[in-house]
């Protein structure tokens, strides 16, 4: 794998093809626990785990899957991994696996996993295929990070809200004061799909800037250069 | 888009001369709002316009669009007044500005401003808040309550501790909560007669302002900028449900009358459902939807978990509103069947 490619499934996975903010998928998990910054890492911490391997996986594997019966055997992998991953959550983070639910198990329907596999790994060496799966869960993470955080802000005023379960030693922060009242619909599901959709504009916004700066200033024999440098 | 076909008859409304008929036509329901619960309201009021004319600014000018032409139109003023209406007047000043924000900001100019929004402005700040607060949006001031103006504007602006004795129920919520609380013990008419937060018809006072809205809707009717259609459908609506289970049921269904005169109902037939942009354009259209807003008002308003209903009927039926216009499309003159 060159740098080029490198670099290119990174921008792909951590802003350009963003699972949440340009593909808009998995959008169930995404909105459920994205009630605070805590829960929203964790089960994206969870997700990167089982895009890696399964990822890895399909990827070794892809030359030896029969075409038309790929889907069941995408999604057993998957299940496997999931399970691995759901026990695990179980045994060391018993307190927040309670809190996370039924959406650890539900990884496994996620269609971001089973959209990367399909569309990835079933086609790519496997080195490639587990930088592209960690790098669209590290998209997913950051999506998952700012959102909650900016639910858990409006909604009660305070950062980190059981962290305590992850990190027994730390405690939650109170950025706003004490007596903030908390605008509740920020909890609700309504403030996260409120919250995505201004996420989604904000970077329509950044990506069409860009794109108008890239067009107003024609390529300069300086910045082909830099970019060239910056691929190498 | 959808309009009514052409042609169509040429007259003098621009958008400002709309919006100033119809804050005029809010004027009697204020007048007996103010005389009912003090000048809090008319603090209420400046609180919102301020806010909504504030928050329009800065949006028309993030959005590039010129600034004094659709500031003028007052658009945003209608808004803001039917926020401070339908909020309740002791509320603290942030909770007016938080929901006029949340209407100008969120509900018009994200979705293309004047015109554009799928939703009613007002009624998704009064949603928004009510899910968001719901304990300071349901805190009426008590029957009676006489407070000189200043205890009044500390109250708002936080300066003075919020006290229970201030705040009560709306007639609405008492009456569900009694109803519940004695799980059959209690008919309607024993409760209208001897609790004093009742009046003739309906909530004492209330019902005045409720009559209020009538006349200013009345007169927005025959200035012909409403349609009979949707105000008649709505309270066609409420009252059918409403008549049908006080007939059923009268110790347990408050009379048409009471439902008529209570909550938003009237502020909601004559100046919400009426919008012409989040509601429906065509004739039966606008029968449709003000009969299924009127029906989805009294079933959230009885068996659902808030005090009125009126709002997210409303808000409903916003959902439905292109639907039901492109089903109702009017026959063109000359042509057969549906042009569609």
């Amino acid at each position: 794998m060159t740098r080029d490619e490198f670099s290119t499934i990174a921008y792909n996975g951590l802003w350009k093809q963003n699972t949440a903010l340009a593909q808009l998928l998995g959008l169930c998990p995404l909105l459920a626990v994205s009630t605070n910054i805590v829960n929203g890492v964790m089960l994206a911490l969870a997700t990167i785990i089982v895009m890696a391997l399964a990822n890895v996986a399909v990827a070794a594997l892809r030359n030896f899957i029969p075409h038309e019966i790929r889907i069941p055997v995408f999604i057993l992998i998957v299940a496997a991994l999931v399970t691995v991953v759901d026990l695990l959550f179980n045994a060391q983070l018993h307190e927040l696996y309670v809190v996370l639910g039924i959406f650890i198990p539900l990884i496994v329907t996620n269609c971001i996993v089973l959209a990367r596999v399909e569309a990835f790994a079933a086609k790519n060496p496997p080195l490639n295929s587990t930088v592209d799966g960690i790098f669209m869960g590290v998209g997913l993470l950051w999506t998952l990070a700012v959102l909650g955080a900016m639910r858990e802000l409006l909604g009660s005023g305070m950062l980190f809200t059981g962290i305590d379960m992850v990190f027994p030693s730390l405690s939650p922060i109170q950025v706003l004061p004490a007596d903030y009242p908390g605008l509740l619909i920020g909890l609700l599901p309504p403030g996260a799909f409120i919250l995505l959709g201004c996420m989604i504009a904000w970077k329509n916004w950044m990506d069409a800037r860009a794109a108008e700066r890239a067009k107003r200033r024609p390529p300069t024999p300086e910045v082909v250069a830099d970019t060239a440098e910056a691929g190498a | 888009m959808m309009f009514a076909p052409a042609p169509y008859l040429l007259k003098d409304a621009s958008v400002s001369l709309v919006m100033t008929q119809v804050c005029l036509a809010l004027i009697p329901g204020i007048a007996a709002y103010a005389w009912l619960v003090g000048p809090a309201i008319l603090v209420q009021l400046v609180i919102a316009s301020v806010t909504a004319i504030a928050a329009e600014a800065a949006m028309l000018k993030l959005r590039g669009k010129p600034l004094a032409m659709f500031l003028s139109d007052g658009s945003a003023i209608v808004t803001a007044w039917l926020i401070a209406l339908t909020f309740p007047p002791l509320a603290p000043w942030w909770l007016v500005v938080t929901g006029t924000l949340f209407a100008i900001v969120i509900a018009k100019h994200l979705y293309g401003g004047l015109g554009q929004n799928p939703f009613n402005p007002a009624m998704v700040a009064f949603a928004a808040c009510i899910v968001s607060f719901p304990a300071l949006m349901s805190q009426w001031p008590s029957v009676g309550l006489q407070m000189p103006f200043l205890d009044q504007l500390n109250v708002i602006l936080g300066l003075a501790p919020r006290v229970d004795a201030l705040s009560g129920a709306t007639p609405l919520d008492a009456m569900k909560t009694a109803l519940k609380l004695a799980e059959g013990q209690v008919d309607i008419a024993h409760l209208l007669a001897n609790q004093d937060i009742y009046g003739n018809f309906a909530g004492r006072g209330w019902e005045w302002v409720a009559i209020g809205y009538l006349l200013g809707g009345l007169w927005l009717w025959q200035r012909k900028l409403i349609t009979w259609h949707a105000p008649l459908a709505f309270i066609g609506g409420m009252v059918l449900i409403s008549g049908a289970l006080w007939l059923y049921q009268p110790a347990s269904f408050a009379n048409p009358l009471f439902h008529l005169l209570s909550g938003g109902t009237l502020l909601g037939a004559f100046f919400i459902i009426t919008d012409p942009v989040s509601g429906c354009t065509t004739p039966r259209g606008k029968l449709i939807f003000g009969f299924c807003a009127g029906l989805l008002a009294y079933i959230i308003r009885i068996f659902g978990g808030f005090p009125d209903g009126v709002a997210f009927a409303v808000l409903l039926m916003n959902l439905s509103a292109p639907l039901i216009d492109q089903l109702t499309q009017p026959r063109i003159f000359g042509m057969k069947g549906k042009q569609s």
